[in-house]
């Protein structure tokens, strides 16, 4: 018996929250990103369930695209974090607040 | 007026009239603005005289066909292309050829030909500017194609293309030597002045097309308002309050609008002061421009509308008072002028007053017959003067002079010739027109005061001979005040210059003949000897009773005026040649009277007082520093860069926290927000 559509969408509603949550209310550079994983995966699994539900191959095309663009996404992340611990000595993100008023 | 065009003859030739001196201009326009390459002076003069030559013997052509065609029936159109169309509204370029417009191309383009020759030797003694001569030429073409639009036009909006067009060109050619300021000065005042002139041209341009369309009639070509016009005779136009109020002529008011264009173009009171200043241009474009052909279209164009003004008695009752007032105020200023061609200038004014009171008083025949003999004399009278000046090396004062005809006696002969027909001195040219225009001011019944009119005519004759007789006595005869070095190294001028003066001068003693009044021609055995009355008649209306007058009181008058003429001319002779010593002692004991007329009268000062200053004092403190330079720049463009400076400054930079996880929180309350709106 297949999974309903409705507790897939239901799973990835949780994780997106739990990854937005997480990417507001946390200090750490690293559980940002982290967090921000979580939301796009939670997309991603919100596009499958659909795309099984109405048997449209577009969905999982979609899931490849944004797989690709996150592991880009990441490997910059931690670039900019490695080097922002090198000369900081720190990856809190209130110390980068350079780039205002 | 004649309702449609003759039998068939072949029109089209119309259109190169203008055209070849437009082509001319063109040619040296391209080449001198634009590929910067300027033709030799040979090349110049040959192209542009050609042109004009060219234009004139077909305009000689066409004059022949014209002279075919049955009289009563007299009208060519070549009608090129519609030019605007809008609508109900539609101008065509269009030329008309009718007695009027045949006398006119004929003296624009002949006098044209002659200045343009007498050009090639004058202009060529000016050195001031590489590349002069041949932008000269490209003007005074484009010149000749704007008059002869202005003449040729079949409507009055084409009319009104080459009234700014010559008036463009006489502000391009006043300036010619534009790196004096003062010449750049004198081409600014014509032009500003005659704008104001054509703003009321346009005026009556707006109200006669809109009073025809309410009948129906959308026209604006001459023929079919002719026609129209009788239907918005009787009309009645209401005056708006600040004008004055009341209930108005429709046709006096038109009527008045055209005359303020006309005024300013032929330099009538009170737009007469460019006129004079435009002497600051070359000699060659003093003849032409202003004195044979510009300043004569406003004379032009009140013949043109004749029918208007036979309906509007009102308005010619102001035009004859004002060419009257005109020439007398402008012959008192040009007593006392030292320099030549500033009496010149005042005595063209003057001659002007003379065509427009003519036109006022119906004598529209008289008008156009004075036009064409004051062409050739006036002409004739400023190329001789020119070569006085060039003579002298560019010397105007004749207080400088004295004692030339020594040196240059051809130079003086022809000058000669000049002053007594201008003078009316019988049998010279303008004696005869001049007899025609009083004739009509004497029997001018319907203009209030035309006695008067005619009295101040014949004073004005005794003033115009003491005038011209004083700048030629003091030029040519006397003891002479040039340096003796200078007297023995003066020459005449070269044969381009002499030759067009001899032709002028032979125009100027005999042109009268063309239209010589009945009276004279009973006496010599000739029938219908006014042979340009009869030519214009068609196209004009009935003169007002000239041919009632008996011709034993035609004759008397002409006594008067000859004998008025001669007082002048003895005046003259009495003070510049018998006692020398008394015009000084006379200065001395009217000094007063002397400095007014020295300073005419204080009417630029007057204007300058009553417009110019104001006018500057509210376009540079009320318009520049406190519309321009106070609410645009200060308030409104500086206003809003304060503005955002100060809100930005105080309170939405804070919102630029650097804080990224802010922006994110401000994000996800956006997109849910969105989404929300999007799901309600």
């Amino acid at each position: 018996m297949p999974v309903p559509l409705e507790h897939v969408i239901g799973l990835s509603a949780v994780l997106f929250a739990i990854g937005t949550i997480g990417a507001l209310t946390r200090r750490n550079l690293v559980v940002i990103m982290m967090s921000i994983e979580l939301m796009l995966n939670a997309v991603n699994l919100a596009l499958l369930g659909f795309s099984r539900a109405w048997a449209d191959p577009t969905g999982q095309i979609f899931v490849l695209m944004v797989i690709t663009v996150a592991a880009a996404e990441v490997a910059v992340g931690l670039g900019i974090l490695i080097s922002l611990f090198r000369n900081r000595d720190s990856v809190n993100v209130e110390d980068v607040s350079l780039l205002k008023w | 007026m004649v309702e449609t065009a003759g039998p068939a003859a072949d029109t089209t030739i119309l259109r190169w009239i203008p055209l070849f001196p437009l082509a001319a201009a063109v040619i040296h326009g391209v080449l001198l603005g634009l590929l910067r390459r300027p033709l030799a002076r040979r090349a110049t003069y040959w192209l542009s005289c050609g042109a004009v030559a060219a234009s004139f013997l077909v305009s000689l052509f066409a004059f022949s066909q014209l002279l075919g065609l049955p009289e009563g029936q007299r009208a060519m159109v070549d009608d090129v292309y519609t030019w605007i169309g809008a609508g109900k509204f539609s101008a065509e370029a269009a030329f008309l050829l009718d007695p009027i417009s045949a006398v006119m191309i004929l003296i624009v383009t002949f006098v044209g030909f002659l200045i343009h020759v007498y050009s090639i030797g004058y202009m060529d003694d000016d050195h001031r500017e590489d590349k002069g001569f041949q932008r000269f030429f490209c003007y005074l073409n484009l010149f000749t194609f704007s008059m002869l639009v202005l003449v040729l036009a079949d409507n009055l909006v084409l009319m009104f293309l080459g009234w700014e067009g010559v008036g463009l060109c006489s502000y391009l050619l006043i300036g010619f030597w534009y790196s004096d300021r003062w010449n750049a000065y004198c081409g600014m005042k014509a032009f500003v002045v005659n704008r104001i002139g054509d703003f009321g041209f346009l005026v009556g341009i707006f109200l006669l097309f809109a009073a025809l369309a309410d009948v129906g009639h959308p026209t604006v070509a001459y023929r079919e308002i002719a026609a129209a016009f009788p239907s918005i005779t009787d009309r009645l136009v209401q005056i708006p309050a600040w004008l004055g109020g009341g209930e108005w002529k429709l046709a006096t008011v038109i009527g008045l609008c055209f005359f303020v264009g006309a005024a300013g173009k032929s330099a009538q009171i009170p737009l007469y002061i460019w006129l004079p200043d435009a002497m600051a241009g070359p000699t060659p474009v003093s003849a032409l421009i202003h004195a044979a052909t510009m300043v004569t279209a406003g004379v032009y164009m009140v013949c043109r509308m004749s029918f208007l003004y036979e309906a509007a008695p009102g308005a010619s009752a102001v035009i004859a008072w004002t060419g009257a007032l005109t020439a007398l105020f402008a012959a008192t200023i040009a007593i006392v002028q030292t320099d030549i061609k500033k009496v010149l200038a005042y005595s063209t004014v003057s001659q002007l007053g003379y065509m427009i009171l003519a036109a006022g008083c119906g004598g529209y025949a008289a008008a156009m017959f004075h036009l064409g003999t004051h062409a050739f004399f006036k002409a004739l009278l400023f190329l001789g003067s020119g070569a006085v000046i060039f003579a002298m090396h560019h010397e105007q004062n004749t207080d400088k002079m004295g004692g030339l005809w020594s040196t240059i006696p051809r130079t003086g002969a022809v000058f000669l010739v000049g002053v007594i027909a201008i003078s009316g001195i019988p049998p010279f040219s303008g004696f005869f027109s001049k007899d025609e225009i009083l004739l009509s001011a004497y029997v001018a019944e319907r203009v209030p005061g035309h006695l008067w009119i005619w009295g101040i005519g014949v004073f004005t004759a005794l003033l115009t001979a003491l005038y011209m007789f004083r700048v030629y006595f003091r030029t040519f005869h006397g003891v002479t005040r040039v340096p003796p070095d200078q007297m023995r190294k003066m020459h005449e001028a070269p044969a381009t210059m002499l030759q067009p003066l001899y032709v002028l001068a032979v125009f100027a003693a005999l042109a009268g003949l063309a239209g010589l009044p009945q009276v004279y021609g009973d006496w010599l055995g000739i029938p219908d000897s006014n042979s340009l009355g009869h030519f214009l008649a068609p196209a004009l209306p009935a003169g007002h009773g000239e041919h009632e007058v008996s011709h034993a009181l035609e004759l008397q008058l002409s006594l008067l005026a000859v004998a008025a003429a001669s007082a002048g001319f003895g005046l003259a002779w009495w003070l510049y040649i018998r006692s020398p010593e008394l015009p000084a002692r006379m200065r001395e004991t009217l000094a007063g009277l002397h400095r007014v007329l020295v300073n005419k009268y204080y009417v630029d000062e007057l204007y300058d007082a009553l417009f110019v200053r104001p006018l500057i004092w509210v376009s540079d403190r009320v318009l520049y520093r406190g519309v321009d330079a106070g609410l645009i720049d200060q308030v409104a463009v500086g206003g809003t860069a304060r503005a955002v400076q100060a809100f930005a400054a105080r309170g939405l930079k804070y919102a630029q926290s650097g804080l990224a996880q802010s922006y994110l929180i401000l994000m996800v309350v956006g997109t849910v927000a969105i989404v929300g709106w999007l799901l309600r």
